[in-house]
């Protein structure tokens, strides 16, 4: 369809924006809102970046995955930060406008990636390889440098995002058990990790994650 | 097995009591005495074989196999055991190994019935026996090892046979300190002086007359025959060192049975001559006596 | 062959029975009992069947594993270590049950831990390709864990079974190693394939040799890899230990010979190598037995000299092959290979009654029994034959391995080189040595257990084992009465397997053991002689005493007027002028509270007789190993997030040397 490659650039900086976003909003509700834009956006790249034709296969796919990512995990995070009580991250490990500026060094990396990499995988549209590395690489950071667990899940759940994107580009023809492997594996990961912030949360009064290696014996 | 070979063990049988006495009459006239008569062993046997027994309350059929068991093993090694160049009764290659084991198995025996009885003298003598044994055995074994290598021959019989006749010829030396050698397991596997006092009534310093301390008539009996014939076996493989070639095999018997007397009063010379060593020391003696057949054997491999 | 995968089969799914049906106890403890009997009786007639023949079965195939192939093979070699494996395991299994049957709820667990061992150490010996070879070692060291970790309530059982765990997986890291090396250079996994490229490079050939004896010798239980087997043996229950030193720590021994096989014309400084290892092994064995005053870990230190006994073997048969001599290359190996069957015998024998002993006292410590034989006769008399057929007293057949082990030490002693001669000499010093400590070893721990009086209470009310448990010891009894005198024709027989480990022609290796078969029986018929003489003398006296009458009395005393038991001569007692001459290799710590004065009010004697290498070797290596590593702990801070930067820094930095 000519109308492809615009509606990818569409959600490519749309996309690139909402991790801009995730980077430098101390707001917790504000984050979990952008990851499910973000969620939603990146669950219609198959339905685009079709090649076998609008099968039911694939818009059943998309509408599982835009129903899971847009609705259903906000949703729980969102259940979890009010009933841990936490609104803000409060003193990540690394500062906002350093998050923003590390943004930016990930955004030339996954472009120097991408380029290396398009020869290899010359089907897949540009854009989206270098989106899901710099996804990836995002969610990595998010994990690595934020105390609070919920922005954790966050962080992985941007990770799965990526990964999602790698696979819906570059695969031909996307067996259906790896589509379903990886949506199944978000599922749990999310519900395992509420439980666990639930209870360390209700335990130990906080979920600041930096504190637990107290624990350690 | 012809005349002369049975010859030697009839010998030992007859005679080995009699060196014990010979041994005894020698000490004896050394310290200004009579001393017994020569054929007292005979009479002491004979003594007790006639008389009862008593036995320990703890004791098993254990206490009272020890003596027979001993005394078969030593009846059974006078038949591989070389009698002056004359051979043995039975010979084969390895039949050394064979009399090593049958000490072994006759050491066991007396062992544990010192041990069945439960008392604690048999027991420090099991235990002083089983040190000095478990020396003496690689000793045993050098000093045959070295014989073996002098003569090129693996069963006693034909070691024996040309020790006597050409081994002397080459290696004088190693002979020597095998005999020497040989002396000191004499002394050591009969519990004399310098190792043990045969005479002495002290239990506390006792090795082999304390573990017979609870034995009594018949199997008493079979003990002290049984040593007896253990002093002819270990006595008759150092005789048989002795250079003998070219003489007759009847005459080189009788000269055979006058070494074996002239055994009995050097022995009863040592006993008098010397005093009993130390406990501690003991087991240098005796590794000085591998030693020496070690030295021996390095001498003849070089 | 499918008698023998029938036999892996009906082991492997009596013990996963056993187990499923843990909570009944009596079906539990009967399916896995019958299993291993069944599946024991199986995998000998199989072995015997291959004996028999003299020619090997094999089966090959395919299996959907990365690497490695099922390739089992059962050739002469293979039979001969089998039959230890399955037959001390028939007997063990046997004697189990009712040494088990007061055991708590749970114990019928144990029969699947029991049976995977038997299973995996049978696959041991007929495996011929890498990969199954260690999958099947890995599986037979795992087994034993659990059993030596049975009575887990007790602090140095748990010790027990960690010192056991470390020391199994170490050695396993050396046959991985070797096995990862002879594979990768000979493209294929097979023994077939690592046969042809040992045999071209002497380099490698040297390698292989060294990694080898460490690997199969700490399984073997040579000195200093042995400190598990002093600490494995007595934690374990008595019929797991009898399996472990009768038939495990063969197959470390199998392992050596069939790697010799492989490796083809051996180097002399490995005949060496063997030789020094199996002389330290034996004589330092028997000096830790001797100061040992618990009866398990006595004969588990007694694994270790037999062990020792059986290298002195096999060391003087590789150096006739590394040197041309036939004729030690034939008696080296019939003396060790001998050895090994023997060993099993009358070491399952004497674990079978310690374990008896412990069932009937409770107790295993020396200085707390006495007194056994007239309480436990058969049993007394069972172990009396163990210890006397251990100490290589003749007519038994400890003594049939021990004159062929001497005798090929004097036919090295004739030969003209001087290399071969000071072999010869080293061997009987050692042998020499070994068996006179022996002796005054067993003589300590049977005396000080089944004779005398009994020195604790528990001891004068032990009664008489159960029949099963009995049955088991006569067998074995009876096995090392039977190979004893019929030691000529167990020499002939040996010819296949010593050809098959030696690699030499039979009719080489039968002309070279002819003469030692031949003294033999002459041997036998001596040894007839001496029954017979024993008996004359026996009615002899009997005829005199009848006559003459027989009294009890006490035994003289010195004149006490209250002789107690105590008074007896203990087992310290015993072994302490042995002890005190070889202070400097034992190593005993002891803490003695001397008399003082006149009227001496108390006074005490403790010894502590721990492994001499454990303590001043491998703790203080450990130690260090440990201050090394708790220094890298630093990196192990508990925070998640570095966590989670470890792995994004590596995946960098694999994008970019991928890159590059």
């Amino acid at each position: 369809m000519s109308a492809m490659p615009a509606l990818l650039a569409v959600i490519h900086s749309v996309g690139l924006l909402t991790c801009f976003a995730l980077l430098g909003t101390s707001r917790i509700g504000a984050c979990i809102r952008f990851l499910s834009i973000q969620g939603i956006l990146f669950s219609l790249v198959p339905v685009i970046a079709h090649d076998d034709g609008l099968t039911l296969r694939v818009l059943l796919l998309a509408g599982a995955n835009i129903g899971l990512k847009g609705v259903i995990f906000p949703a729980v995070l969102l259940h979890l930060r009010t009933r841990a009580g936490f609104h803000r991250e409060v003193e990540p490990f690394v500062g906002f406008v350093a998050s923003i500026l590390f943004g930016v060094v990930a955004l030339i990396v996954s472009l120097t990636l991408a380029r290396e990499l398009h020869p290899a995988l010359s089907h897949a549209p540009f854009v989206m390889l270098q989106a899901a590395i710099f996804l990836v690489a995002i969610g990595l950071f998010l994990i690595v440098s934020r105390r609070n667990a919920l922005i954790q899940i966050v962080g992985y759940l941007v990770i799965e995002n990526g990964i999602f994107v790698l696979g819906a580009i570059t695969v031909v023809e996307t067996p259906l058990l790896v589509e379903l492997g990886i949506l199944l594996d978000a599922f749990v990961a999310v519900f395992v990790m509420g439980i666990a912030v639930f209870h360390i949360s209700r335990e130990f009064g906080m979920a600041d994650v930096d504190r637990l290696n107290t624990l350690r014996g | 097995m012809s005349l002369p070979h049975l010859f030697a063990p009839v010998a030992a049988l007859l005679l080995a009591p009699l060196f014990v006495g010979l041994i005894n009459r020698t000490k004896a006239f050394v310290a200004g005495r009579r001393g017994p008569p020569l054929a007292q062993p005979y009479r002491d046997v004979w003594k007790l074989l006639r008389r009862g027994a008593v036995y320990g309350e703890v004791t098993t059929p254990l206490v009272r196999l020890g003596p027979v068991l001993n005394l078969a093993t030593l009846l059974v090694a006078l038949l591989i055991v070389p009698f002056a160049g004359a051979g043995a009764a039975v010979s084969f290659t390895g039949d050394l190994i064979v009399l090593v084991g049958l000490f072994a198995l006759g050491r066991f025996a007396t062992v544990l019935a010192a041990l069945d009885t439960g008392s604690s003298f048999e027991g420090m003598g099991a235990s002083r026996e089983v040190h000095f044994a478990a020396l003496a055995e690689p000793a045993l074994l050098i000093a045959l090892a070295t014989l073996a290598r002098i003569t090129g021959a693996t069963d006693l019989g034909s070691i024996y046979g040309a020790v006597a006749t050409a081994g002397w010829a080459h290696d004088a030396a190693a002979l020597a300190l095998v005999g020497v050698s040989f002396l000191v397991l004499e002394l050591v596997e009969n519990s004399r002086i310098p190792v043990d006092d045969p005479t002495t009534h002290l239990e506390l310093t006792m090795i082999h007359e304390v573990m017979v301390l609870d034995h009594s008539g018949p199997d008493l009996g079979f003990i002290q025959y049984g040593a007896a014939l253990k002093l002819w076996v270990i006595g008759a493989l150092l005789i048989g060192l002795a250079p003998l070639h070219g003489v007759g095999v009847w005459f080189a018997l009788s000269l055979a049975l006058l070494g074996m007397a002239w055994l009995a009063v050097a022995i009863g010379m040592i006993e008098s001559a010397m005093a009993r060593y130390r406990l501690v020391t003991v087991p240098q003696f005796i590794v000085g006596a591998a030693t020496l057949s070690a030295v021996a054997f390095m001498v003849l491999l070089v | 062959m499918t008698a023998l995968l029938l036999s892996l089969t009906v082991l492997s799914l009596g013990g996963v029975a056993a187990l499923v049906c843990v909570a009944r106890a009596a079906l539990a403890h009967f399916l896995g009992q019958a299993a291993a009997i069944v599946g024991s009786l199986l995998g000998l007639e199989a072995a015997i069947s291959v004996l028999l023949a003299g020619r090997p079965y094999s089966i090959s195939w395919n299996w959907p594993m990365p690497g490695g192939g099922l390739h089992v093979e059962i050739d002469v070699l293979s039979a001969f270590f089998l039959l230890p494996v399955f037959g001390v395991s028939a007997l063990t299994a046997l004697y189990g049950r009712s040494y088990l049957a007061n055991a708590e709820p749970g114990a019928a667990s144990s029969w699947l831990h029991l049976n995977l061992l038997t299973a995996a150490m049978a696959l041991v010996v007929v495996a011929r390709d890498g990969l199954l070879f260690l999958l099947a070692w890995e599986i037979m060291a795992l087994a034993p864990f659990f059993l030596v970790i049975f009575d887990d309530r007790r602090e140095s059982t748990r010790h027990a079974a960690w010192i056991y765990l470390a020391a199994t997986h170490l050695g396993t890291t050396f046959l991985l190693v070797m096995f990862v090396l002879l594979a990768n250079l000979a493209g294929t996994s097979d023994f077939g394939g690592y046969s042809a490229v040992l045999r071209g490079n002497s380099a490698l050939g040297s390698a292989v040799f060294v990694l080898a004896l460490i690997g199969f010798g700490s399984k073997a239980g040579i000195v200093p890899a042995h400190v598990w087997l002093p600490e494995a043996h007595p934690a374990a229950p008595s019929h797991a230990s009898a399996l472990m030193s009768g038939a495990m720590i063969k197959v470390g021994i199998y392992g050596l010979v069939r790697m010799l096989t492989l490796l083809g014309m051996p180097r002399p400084w490995w005949g060496w190598a063997l030789l020094a290892a199996g002389a330290t092994s034996g004589v330092l064995g028997v000096l830790y037995a001797l100061a040992q005053h618990d009866l398990k870990r006595l004969l588990a230190y007694h694994s270790v000299e037999n062990i020792g006994i059986i290298l002195i073997g096999i060391g003087i048969g590789v150096l006739g092959l590394a040197y041309g001599h036939p004729a030690l290359v034939a008696l080296g190996f019939a003396a060790g290979l001998l050895h090994v069957v023997n060993h099993s015998i009358f070491k399952g024998l004497l674990f079978l009654g310690a374990g008896s002993v412990q069932h009937a006292a409770h107790t295993v410590e020396l200085e707390e029994l006495g007194g056994l034989l007239r309480r436990m006769p058969w049993t007394g008399a069972c172990f009396l034959i163990g210890s006397a057929a251990i100490v290589g007293l003749p007519p038994l057949n400890g003594f049939i391995s021990e004159f062929l082990l001497i005798y090929s030490g004097y036919a090295g002693l004739l030969l003209p080189a001087t290399v071969i001669a000071a072999a010869g000499l080293v061997t009987l010093v050692a042998m020499g040595l070994i068996s006179g400590l022996a002796a005054a070893c067993f003589a300590k721990a049977f005396g000080t257990v089944f004779l005398g009086a009994p020195r604790s209470g528990e001891a004068e009310h032990a009664h008489e084992s159960a029949p099963p448990m009995l049955g088991s010891m006569v067998l074995l009894a009876v096995l090392c009465i039977a190979i004893g005198l019929a030691g000529p024709f167990v020499v002939r027989g040996l010819t296949g397997v010593v050809a098959a480990a030696s690699g030499l022609p039979s009719t080489e290796i039968g002309a070279a053991l002819d003469p030692a078969s031949g003294s033999l029986a002459i041997a036998t018929a001596l040894f007839a002689v001496l029954v017979v003489l024993s008996a004359l003398l026996w009615m002899m006296r009997g005829w005199r005493l009848a006559r003459a009458g027989v009294r009890r009395a006490p035994v003289w005393g010195c004149g006490f007027r209250r002789p107690t038991v105590r008074m007896q001569y203990t087992a310290s007692s015993f072994a302490q002028p042995l002890v005190t001459q070889f202070r400097l290799l034992i190593a005993n710590r002891e803490a003695v509270v001397a008399p003082e004065g006149y009227f001496p009010a108390a006074a005490s004697y403790a010894s502590d007789s721990g492994d001499p290498f454990l303590r001043l070797l491998f703790v203080p290596t450990f130690r260090w190993f440990r201050g090394v590593a708790s220094r890298l702990n630093v990196i192990q801070h508990g925070h998640i997030h570095i966590y989670v930067l470890y792995v994004a820094a590596t995946l960098i930095a694999l994008l970019a040397w991928a890159s590059l």
